[in-house]
């Protein structure tokens, strides 16, 4: 039985009338797997991360994570998201050290065991290249610097699950790249389960031990990739023939599970103009 | 081109007085220019020339308004936060309270005044109660929703670290609010001013308030401008302290002046 598992949920906001954003929607991720979810816009991504963490309950299925249901939020998941969202009043430090003064049984050893904290912080801000910028407040670093302070405080507490919901994503190309081999690194060292929510298929695969493709909303899993390339992976990877033939691969999927969002919203189209749309996938 | 941007902070910094001084100038030669009758509109130096005469009771009264003021302006900080917090952190709280808020602030002061003159008597009391009754609005208010400010995917990573309602409110709520927190307190220590004076007009024996009408029972004109100076006076001196106090407070929501360094991913 795997650590994550997620069986048969859907999820609807609101009422009865509310937006059904997952429908039978079943995945499972091993402890210490490292996993993405991708998908077409919209179909209900960041809605999974809701309910894996136990932040919004499934309106019907289950969830459980380490082997027992989840009814309400866990209490020592790592989180990341799009915007790094530092507290502007703190430096990167203390945004960092954030988590140990909340998650026990740090809060509890904080005051007394504050310079073996601090020191802990200090290794991980430098592992992600930030060391020298501990005393900066947020506003002075760059939208990726900030990033990976946001990193650095969603693992200082050695959290069983790190979930990351598009955290690149407002990132220029370059800086997402090299963040992308500072996370790889940061995995392979602590072995956390990792579920990462992304647009971004090379991203996916260039990260990820499995991959799961998502249809339009209400979404659920339409198919699964394992990734076997070896470990660790780097941006060469990402051109041999065997990782883009997996990215056009999941692209088609994707493409054809949009073709057929768009097909059920407008019914006038015939099944052929669907069948069009698998043909042609966009070159990458 | 330095010289010139140096020029131009100096200038910002006069542009206040210069402001007022020119006000003055104009003001003097109005009332000279058009023989205008010192029991209408007194001149500046006339009024200036009142207050050094009259200073000891000026002053002693003054310092009674300044006294009722803060005082009502420090329970109004007290509750305003209190209530702020309650409004802004429970939803309960914010429908339930938020409507006899606005009923509260939509009544005149002027028209309490004689209900808390029948309670409490003439004299500090009510001048105490209804600087406090002006000034709480605008602290509960701001305070309100700069807790409603707090990034909802924040609380997200706070709530998934197992953090409690009360958690949230203490480590990002609070430090959040803070900025409109100091802003409102500058909006409501000028209101306090309102409501101190307003009550010593209608029922007190002390005060610039008091004095002030007794000064116009007796057609003592400069003598009221005098007063009107002196609030005035005592209005900026308080404002210009918490805004000194906002700046050193909450510098970080008004970071960025110096320029920051981008572009280094």
């Amino acid at each position: 039985m795997g650590f994550v598992e997620l069986d048969n949920v859907a999820l609807r906001y609101g009422e009865r009338d509310g937006t059904l954003a997952l429908n039978g929607a079943s995945l499972s991720i091993e402890r210490g797997e490292f996993a993405a979810v991708v998908g077409p816009s919209g179909c209900g991504k960041s809605s999974l991360m809701k309910l894996v963490t136990g932040l919004h309950p499934p309106s019907d299925g289950a969830v459980r994570v380490a082997g027992s249901s989840v009814t309400g939020p866990l209490k020592c998941v790592g989180m990341a998201f799009q915007n790094p969202s530092l507290l502007p009043w703190r430096d990167v430090l203390s945004n960092t050290m954030l988590p140990l003064e909340i998650v026990q049984p740090h809060r509890a050893q904080l005051r007394r065991k504050k310079a073996e904290y601090t020191e802990r912080a200090r290794k991980l801000l430098a592992t992600v290249g930030l060391e020298g910028f501990e005393t900066k407040q947020p506003w002075m670093l760059s939208g990726g610097m900030q990033q990976r302070a946001s990193l650095c405080r969603s693992l200082i507490h050695s959290p069983d699950l790190l979930m990351l919901d598009e955290p690149f994503a407002a990132l220029d190309a370059f800086t997402r790249e090299e963040l992308w081999g500072v996370l790889q690194d940061l995995w392979m060292e602590q072995k956390f389960t990792c579920i990462l929510v992304t647009h971004d298929l090379r991203e996916a695969a260039y990260l990820a031990d499995v991959i799961f493709v998502m249809s339009a909303r209400p979404g659920r899993v339409v198919a699964t990739h394992r990734v076997d390339m070896p470990r660790p992976r780097r941006l060469e990877t990402t051109y041999q023939p065997k990782f883009v033939e997996l990215i056009h691969t999941i692209r088609d999927e994707i493409a054809q599970v949009r073709a057929q969002s768009r097909a059920d919203v407008r019914p006038e189209v015939p099944a052929g103009g669907q069948h069009a749309a698998i043909q042609t996938p966009k070159v990458a | 081109m330095r010289l010139r941007r140096e020029s131009r902070a100096n200038l910002e910094k006069a542009m206040p007085w210069l402001v007022i001084i020119g006000l003055l100038v104009v003001w003097q030669f109005a009332v000279t220019a058009f023989h205008i009758a010192p029991f209408i509109l007194p001149a500046p130096t006339a009024v200036f020339e009142t207050f050094m005469q009259q200073r000891g009771p000026i002053i002693s009264n003054a310092l009674f308004t300044l006294r009722s003021t803060l005082i009502g302006f420090a329970l109004g900080i007290v509750v305003g936060l209190a209530l702020g917090v309650a409004i802004g952190s429970s939803r309960l709280a914010y429908k339930g309270l938020y409507p006899l808020l606005i009923g509260i602030n939509s009544v005149p002061k002027a028209a309490v005044v004689p209900i808390l003159v029948v309670w409490l008597g003439i004299g500090q009391l009510p001048a105490i109660v209804t600087a406090f009754l002006l000034c709480f609005f605008p602290i509960a208010v701001n305070v309100a929703t700069g807790l409603s400010t707090v990034e909802p995917e924040l609380q997200d990573v706070l709530r998934s670290l197992g953090a409690s309602k009360l958690d949230i409110l203490r480590k990002v709520g609070l430090p959040r609010s803070m900025p409109y927190f100091f802003a409102s307190l500058k909006v409501a220590i000028t209101l306090a001013f309102v409501g101190t004076v307003i009550s010593e007009t209608l029922a007190s024996d002390d005060g610039i308030g008091y004095m002030m009408l007794q000064a116009s029972s007796q057609f003592r004109v400069p003598l009221m401008f005098a007063g009107l100076f002196v609030i005035a006076f005592m209005g900026i001196a308080t404002y210009i302290v918490f805004a000194l106090l906002e700046g050193r407070m909450t510098g970080w929501a008004t970071r960025g002046r110096e320029g920051s360094m981008g572009g280094r991913g």
